[in-house]
């Protein structure tokens, strides 16, 4: 469904060239739900939105292939992308108090995507959104429709995006981060709701986190994202059980354990790596507590058919490793 | 809604409640100063005198004298100039009304569509060269002075070039619509654009801003990933929000202009509107002539003002007080 191949997304900046995404490579298959994971800056937003064309900022330069449903999507106009915006692929965004038009009422706006795409008359748009608005878990939705983005709560804002994001019948619906605006409970609320639809609507789903709570919620398969460059892709219990990478190992290290004694929570010491400047070698070097001299060039992503990493280090290398860390937690 | 409306015109009578009260004690109470002299102007004879401290009672308490005042000036309409003797000071200002509307009605519509235009292709040409090219447009227009521009055109209408490319224009005045509309337009024609020329250049830069912003904000890239054509988003989302602070600007201003702020350019083109009778009452301290035409202004600015919000709580829902 989708292929992408080589997505590069780099910036011209006056301190240099800047790379949000180097070299990023991942395929989704129908009604399969792949995460992206990282930490912020990684790269894992720009490189959703440069695919439909978002990143509207002149100095950038896209390179790569994305091909939805055999189709070259990257590089089409804003006018060739316009049906598959909204009406293929349906997008989420992170914050819900910032995404909806604040003059329009949230009937308005879903009538509109529903008329751009559809191509319904009104009365049968309207009804559409009333359905919609109900499916999503909006109480009482024949008054809500007419009410005005700030009426509503994040959480039933985050709806009211969900409700506009499905109301074509997308194939692919792509969520970044759609719950980090939102509480806890409301955020396990979202989760169900989307497992729930995509069981509906035979969608696949691509989801963008840094919370690898999210990924085992949903994920089938994972990407892994440090300093625009993927670093380890695989199934997700996979990921769990066999991380190969040790940024991965960081990240699941970094749940916190309800079984721990009192310890101090895991960090992956150092910071986020800025994109401008990035090392020769691999980009985790700094960071990363294996270090060798091999680091110095940067590793390829290799491995099985579906479990690959971008890490010298050896299998037999990695299960000592992880056996010492497992003995001195 | 409707409570919001009701108060709001509530507080608006309160200002020009207050307004009168300040205007009437600056011009009667202050100290040291004899108001009857104020009144009748500045060559008044004892017996004029007399009459003014009678009718205005002079001698009784201040609340009774600001109260006949507010009786001659708004109920029996018969305050009178004492500069110009007989004048009465209410028809004056109608009279002179429909001027200052026919020259601030005609600008706006000039001001508006230009300063729109202007603002809305600059910000969808962010970058290009039209878009800091309309910009200096705009800021020269606003920096340069009413009456300097009025009297350039003036000098280019109707002796330069008053024989060759300017023959058509008519000599300064004003020419009533009922008389004959093609020389009331023709008469009005330049004022238009010289009043329009200062407002068309701030609502350009102000609404270029504006939109600018709004394209930035999340609901814009919403609005994009629906899947909406980028002249679609641009009119009904980010020109929408934008107009929010423009109409405010515009009432705003419109108010200011009808009570008389457009006071420069009727002078400068021989329109006989309030503004040129603030000026010329202004010179002559026609103390009844002047406070006609203050109370006048200040009517339609506060009116403006309280419209204004009452019109932004309508273009933007989330103001609105329920």
């Amino acid at each position: 469904m989708l292929r992408v191949r080589d997505l590069a997304v780099s910036f011209a900046t006056r301190q240099g060239v800047l790379r949000a995404v180097d070299g990023l490579s991942f395929d989704v298959g129908r009604k399969e739900i792949v995460g992206i994971v990282g930490e912020s800056g990684s790269g894992k937003s720009v490189a959703i939105y440069s695919m439909l064309g978002l990143v509207r900022e002149k100095n950038v330069t896209i390179t790569g292939s994305v091909l939805f449903e055999d189709r070259e999507i990257l590089g089409l106009s804003d006018r060739e992308l316009q049906p598959i915006r909204g009406g293929s692929i349906g997008m989420i965004f992170q914050d819900p108090m910032t995404a909806l038009t604040p003059v329009y009422t949230v009937g308005w706006q879903l009538v509109e995507q529903i008329r751009q795409h559809l191509h319904l008359p009104k009365a049968a748009a309207r009804q559409r959104a009333i359905e919609l608005l109900g499916q999503v878990g909006i109480p009482d939705p024949k008054s809500r429709v007419d009410r005005y983005p700030h009426e509503f709560s994040g959480g039933m804002r985050q709806r009211v995006v969900i409700a506009m994001a499905l109301s074509c019948n997308p194939r692919l619906l792509i969520a970044d981060e759609p719950t980090t605006a939102l509480d806890v409970t409301t955020q396990a609320q979202i989760l169900d709701l989307m497992l729930k639809l995509q069981d509906t609507y035979d969608s696949s789903i691509v989801i963008i986190t840094h919370d690898m709570g999210v990924i085992a919620e949903m994920a089938h398969r994972v990407v892994v994202m440090y300093a625009g460059r993927p670093v380890e892709i695989a199934p997700e219990l996979d990921l769990v059980r066999r991380p190969r990478h040790p940024y991965t190992w960081g990240l699941l290290d970094a749940v916190p354990r309800l079984d721990a004694k009192n310890e101090r929570l895991h960090t992956i010491r150092g910071n986020a790596v800025s994109p401008l400047d990035l090392p020769p070698g691999c980009a985790f070097a700094p960071r990363c507590d294996y270090v060798m001299d091999q680091c110095a060039q940067r590793p390829p992503l290799r491995g099985d058919a579906d479990h690959v990493d971008a890490c010298w280090l050896s299998d037999a290398q990695r299960v000592t490793i992880r056996q010492s860390v497992e003995q001195h937690s | 809604m409707f409570y919001f409306v009701v108060r709001r015109f509530a507080s608006a009578v309160l200002v020009l409640f207050t307004i009168s009260v300040t205007v009437f004690l600056i011009f009667f109470a202050t100290p040291g100063v004899d108001p009857a002299a104020r009144i009748a102007g500045r060559s008044a004879s004892a017996q004029v005198l007399a009459q003014v401290a009678k009718e205005f009672g002079l001698n009784r308490p201040l609340p009774i004298r600001y109260l006949l005042m507010m009786d001659h000036l708004f109920i029996k309409q018969d305050l009178t100039s004492y500069v110009n003797i007989g004048d009465r000071v209410v028809p004056q200002i109608t009279q002179a009304a429909p001027i200052t509307l026919s020259l601030v009605v005609g600008a706006a519509v000039i001001w508006l569509i230009v300063g729109v235009l202007g603002g809305v292709i600059a910000a969808a040409n962010q970058g290009k060269f039209i878009d800091p090219f309309i910009m200096f447009i705009g800021i020269a227009a606003v920096s340069v002075p009413a009456y300097w521009l009025g009297e350039v055109m003036n000098l280019l209408t109707q002796s330069k070039f008053h024989s060759s490319i300017f023959a058509w224009v008519p000599p300064p005045g004003y020419v009533s619509f009922t008389t004959s509309p093609t020389e009331w337009f023709l008469h009005l024609l330049f004022p238009w654009l010289t009043l329009a020329a200062l407002y068309a250049g701030i609502y350009a830069r102000v609404l270029r801003a504006e939109l600018v912003n709004a394209l930035n904000e999340d609901y814009i890239r919403t609005a994009r990933a629906k899947g909406l054509s980028e002249r679609r988003i641009l009119f009904r989302h980010a020109l929408r929000c934008s107009l929010i602070s423009i109409v405010s600007l515009f009432g705003l201003d419109f108010g200011a202009l009808i009570g008389g702020a457009a006071l420069l350019t009727e002078v400068v083109f021989g329109l006989p509107g309030v503004g040129m009778l603030t000026y010329t009452s202004l010179q002559n301290l026609d103390l009844p002539v002047i406070m006609g035409c203050v109370m006048y202004g200040a009517f339609f600015v506060v009116l403006a003002n309280a419209v204004v919000d009452v019109l932004y709580a309508y273009l933007d829902p989330r103001v609105r007080l329920v």
